[in-house]
């Protein structure tokens, strides 16, 4: 008997955990459908705790879309926290999805939405707690397909002996061809068994089946080359891209947790992808072109998700808001139509730009006037031209003045530490800027108890990026660079009390590199992590950086290659990279260019306003920029929640 | 020196409403704070015109009293709502009770009566009903009579500052056991005193006195919570504001 639930037997566990709520489902806007009316049955996971994956959109988006299919129901599971899975373990229930309580082995699919390399050894967990063989090739037509996605599995051969596919790019459509797949091969009686569904899958546009690509590895370590091992798999998978987002309104009846979560709001997303350029971001690479949902789409889904949801705020989300080609447009009409309704609209996302200021008193009209973050990510202008990021110190400092003069009277600057060719110097230019902030802050506010918190990150080079060749920066640089500015900032206190430093130490971030530019023999090294107990590894009480580089030293030492080999080793032109057979429509050899650009300070504009730089992601995808202005505007409500 | 958001004051609060909801199901599991937020998102889709504080953060005019802990079922929580409009209280319960999730049920909604007295200070006691599967019910009529037979039986308490004692048995007022082979039930009314004495706690003291442990974790429900009355029993806190209506009100909400 499958598909029955598991709360009876889970339910006194529950009583023996620590906030027990995030397990019980029930959220506002979520869904059960009876098992046997559907022939496909998907579980979707985000590998991480219900407080950060429920609001995951990519999640809602793939979960409402499967479920208005008649023929499929989606259901969602998360990590469980250690407390619940030791007493799992003891009592005999399995990982289990928060909608029906129903056993994730019974599902036919087991999708994972990858938003960060941390979250591979959760992966390893939750199939060990379902009672799904670690290893795609021990797996039999009993168990689900496990399916990877989201912004890392553009480079899944970490994880490559773990899942049985991938898939690049879009999900929206992407899952609807799955399901199709796995509806026909079961209604005619899995012909061919797990290989040839999988077999099948291939034929899927955007998915990936790592078991039929065999790597060859050379005398030095490095990948020799990437094969096929069968005549009917593409040679290189390519992305999906899903064109005109205003067909997509997702998620329309956005979930609510009862539980706290660590966005209390809904988002709405205006655009998908970016071309700013910025080199060190993989979002922006990967998710190529600007596809804009126009004005009206933003303020019918606006309109509907408050009504659904009974949020008091809305992020307007994407990969820089602010670009938006009717973002002054939609500020303001959106603010008013919620005129005196306490409902607050936000920018997670914004550029360093006077005018996002501007944006952002429009926004705040109805709601609270809290913080606002900028990111100019470099510390020195040189190193923001290096990353593609230019804004002069003038222009910054004046923006945040501007921010301060309105009122604002927290401002957060982003920045990242151990950028390609950065030197202490750089960093330390941090200290200046904030310093300089928060004097012309002080003068143009005449308010004293301005503050400036500088939150700092480091870099980890990604795949698909121009900076997938640099060498990363080790811990120890990265740490001694943060120790110079936290002294910097330190060194005066009359301003320094008004500036607040945020910063994590650079160990994950090298994990988080080794998982990124990974390939298949670091799988071994997550396997003997989670073995010794590691997992939520994006928790820094649960992070153990010895455990980690123990494990690389031991697992990855028969291959002759080790932890610095993927991480600080800068890779020549040459070289096969992991990811080579998976397309994200740039040109590798554009992306060569555009690295050498960075390390001789080139900057390059931003194709929607200056032209065509022949990345190659709209001719090899078949896509277009899909931008406005369309001209239309948002018309007041005639009944407005109060 | 404050500085005062711009443009007037909100509006004032014109009516006060008294709601008593329940905790059922899986949705014992919700701690307090998920019920706040739940209940004010609630409000908002359900388009109660609630009163808001002033303040650059203005906040819905809500007053919680008293919630059951995680993990314990009720059928008797409340809460006090400031409407800036006046509303129908029967109207209100019905739409907020429609966009809550199931198991958080509006039962009751009545309007405060002005010089009534605060609601909080009417919950003196709530009445419990345990369940306490695995235990036979001779067992625990054995370990109530030795409970109720000590003077003070202190149990350890975890609080925001360590752990603290505190007397389980100076908070139950009377105990009695119901039940069949393999469950007994344990039926309580404690008072509130600081800190909570709470289900657990009892239990605890039960294991401490008489070693009753039972094999799973003990189901409590709160079935009523108010006035202790003189039979010992407990009384409708939402009384005093009913008899003043219901003259005027008919078939009002059974408790």
């Amino acid at each position: 008997m499958t598909g029955e639930s598991l709360y009876p037997r889970l339910e006194p566990l529950l009583a023996q955990v620590q906030k027990p709520i995030q397990y019980v489902g029930g959220e506002l806007n979520a869904q059960v459908k009876p098992w046997d009316d559907v022939a496909v049955h998907w579980a979707l996971m985000y590998p991480d705790a219900y407080e950060v994956g429920l609001p995951n959109q990519g999640l809602m988006i793939l979960y409402e879309v499967l479920n208005e299919r008649p023929d499929a129901l989606a259901e969602r599971t998360y990590a469980v926290w250690p407390d619940l899975a030791a007493l799992m373990r003891e009592h005999g229930v399995g990982q289990f999805t928060v909608d029906a309580h129903r056993a994730v082995r019974d599902f036919d699919l087991l999708g994972v939405s990858f938003a960060t390399e941390l979250g591979y050894t959760n992966l390893l967990e939750a199939l060990d707690l379902a009672g799904v063989p670690l290893h795609s090739v021990d797996r039999d037509e009993s168990h689900p397909v496990v399916v990877a996605g989201g912004h890392a599995a553009f480079n899944p051969e970490p994880v490559a002996d773990f899942v049985d596919c991938a898939v690049l790019g879009d999900g929206e459509q992407v899952v609807g061809d799955i399901t199709d797949v796995v509806a026909a091969w079961k209604q005619q009686g899995r012909p061919g068994g797990r290989v040839e569904l999988l077999a099948r899958l291939t034929r899927v546009d955007g998915v990936y089946v790592p078991r039929f690509y065999a790597v060859t590895y050379t005398g030095d370590g490095a990948i020799a080359e990437v094969l096929r091992t069968r005549d009917d798999v593409p040679a290189r998978v390519g992305k999906r891209t899903v064109m005109d987002l205003d067909e997509w309104p997702y998620p329309k009846q956005p979930l609510v947790p009862l539980a706290e979560s660590v966005h209390e709001r809904m988002s709405v997303e205006i655009f998908r992808g970016c071309t700013r350029g910025c080199r060190f971001c993989q979002a922006g690479m990967i998710t190529r072109p600007v596809r804009e949902r126009t004005i009206t789409g933003i303020g019918s889904m606006v309109e509907q998700g408050l009504k659904a949801t009974g949020y008091e705020e809305v992020g307007l989300l994407s990969l820089s808001s602010a670009d938006h080609s009717e973002i002054g447009q939609i500020a303001k009409e959106l603010a008013d139509r919620y005129e005196g309704t306490n409902t607050g609209l936000s920018l997670p996302s914004t550029r360093v730009d006077a005018f996002n200021v501007t944006l952002a008193n429009e926004l705040s009209r109805n709601g609270r006037r809290s913080g606002l973050t900028f990111a100019p990510e470099g510390g020195s202008e040189r190193i923001r031209r290096v990353i593609n990021k230019t804004v002069s110190k003038e222009d910054l400092v004046r923006t945040v003045t501007t921010a301060y003069a309105n009122g604002w009277t927290q401002v957060k600057l982003y920045f990242m530490c151990g950028l390609p060719t950065e030197t202490d110097e750089d960093v330390l230019e941090i200290a200046d800027l904030a310093v300089e902030v928060i004097r012309a802050g002080r003068e143009a506010s005449g308010r004293k108890d301005i503050r400036c918190t500088v939150s700092i990150g480091g870099f980890v080079p990604k795949p698909h990026t121009p900076f997938q060749w640099a060498g990363q920066a080790s811990a120890d640089t990265i740490d001694s660079r943060l120790k110079l500015l936290r002294e910097a900032i330190n060194s005066d206190r009359r301003i320094g009390r008004s500036i607040g430093l945020r910063y994590h130490d650079g160990k994950p971030g090298v994990i988080e590199g080794l998982l990124s530019r990974g390939d298949r023999r670091v799988g071994r090294v997550i396997e003997r992590v989670w073995r010794d107990g590691g997992h939520f590894d994006g928790w820094s009480e649960h992070f153990s950086f010895d455990r980690w580089t123990t494990a690389a030293a031991e697992e990855l030492a028969p291959f002759g290659v080790d932890l610095d080999w993927f991480t600080t080793r800068e890779r020549t032109e040459d070289e096969v990279l992991p990811w080579d057979h998976l397309d994200s429509g740039l040109d590798k050899e554009w992306l060569w260019e555009d690295w050498q650009e960075a390390i001789s300070e080139e900057e390059v504009g931003d194709c929607r306003w200056t032209g065509c730089y022949d990345c190659g992601v709209c001719p090899t995808m078949g896509t277009e920029i899909q931008i406005g202005p369309t001209g239309r505007s948002l018309l007041p409500l005639t009944v407005v929640g109060r | 020196m404050a500085r005062q958001p711009d443009g007037p004051p909100p509006p004032p609060t014109v009516q006060r409403l008294r709601l008593r909801y329940t905790k059922r199901g899986p949705l014992r599991f919700a701690s307090h704070r998920d019920l706040a937020r739940a209940l004010e998102r609630a409000l908002r889709r359900a388009q109660v015109p609630m009163a808001y504080s002033a303040g650059f953060s203005p906040h819905p005019k809500i007053s919680y009293i008293g919630a059951a802990p995680t993990g314990a079922a009720s059928e008797a929580e409340y809460v006090e709502i400031g409407l800036a409009e006046r509303r129908d209280p029967e109207a209100v319960r019905a739409a907020l009770d429609v966009s809550l999730p199931p198991g958080i049920d509006v039962v009751e909604c009545v309007e405060a009566v002005e010089g009534s007295g605060s609601l909080a200070d009417r919950m003196e006691a709530t009445r419990w009903r345990v369940d306490l599967a695995g235990i036979e019910p001779e067992a625990l009529v054995a370990a109530v009579e030795a409970f109720l037979a000590q003077e003070a039986v202190l149990v350890a308490k975890r609080t925001k500052n360590g752990t603290k004692d505190v007397d389980a048995r100076a908070a139950v007022v009377r105990a009695r056991v119901s039940g069949e082979a393999g469950c007994a039930i344990l039926h309580m009314v404690v008072r509130q005193l600081t800190p909570t004495v709470r289900p657990d706690d009892v239990m605890a003291a039960l294991a401490a006195v008489a070693d009753l442990r039972p094999p799973t974790p003990p189901r409590a429900v709160r079935e009523a919570q108010g006035r202790l009355d003189d039979s010992g029993d407990v009384a409708d806190p939402l009384g005093p504001d009913r008899a003043v209506r219901s003259c005027c009100q008919e078939g009002r909400a059974q408790v």
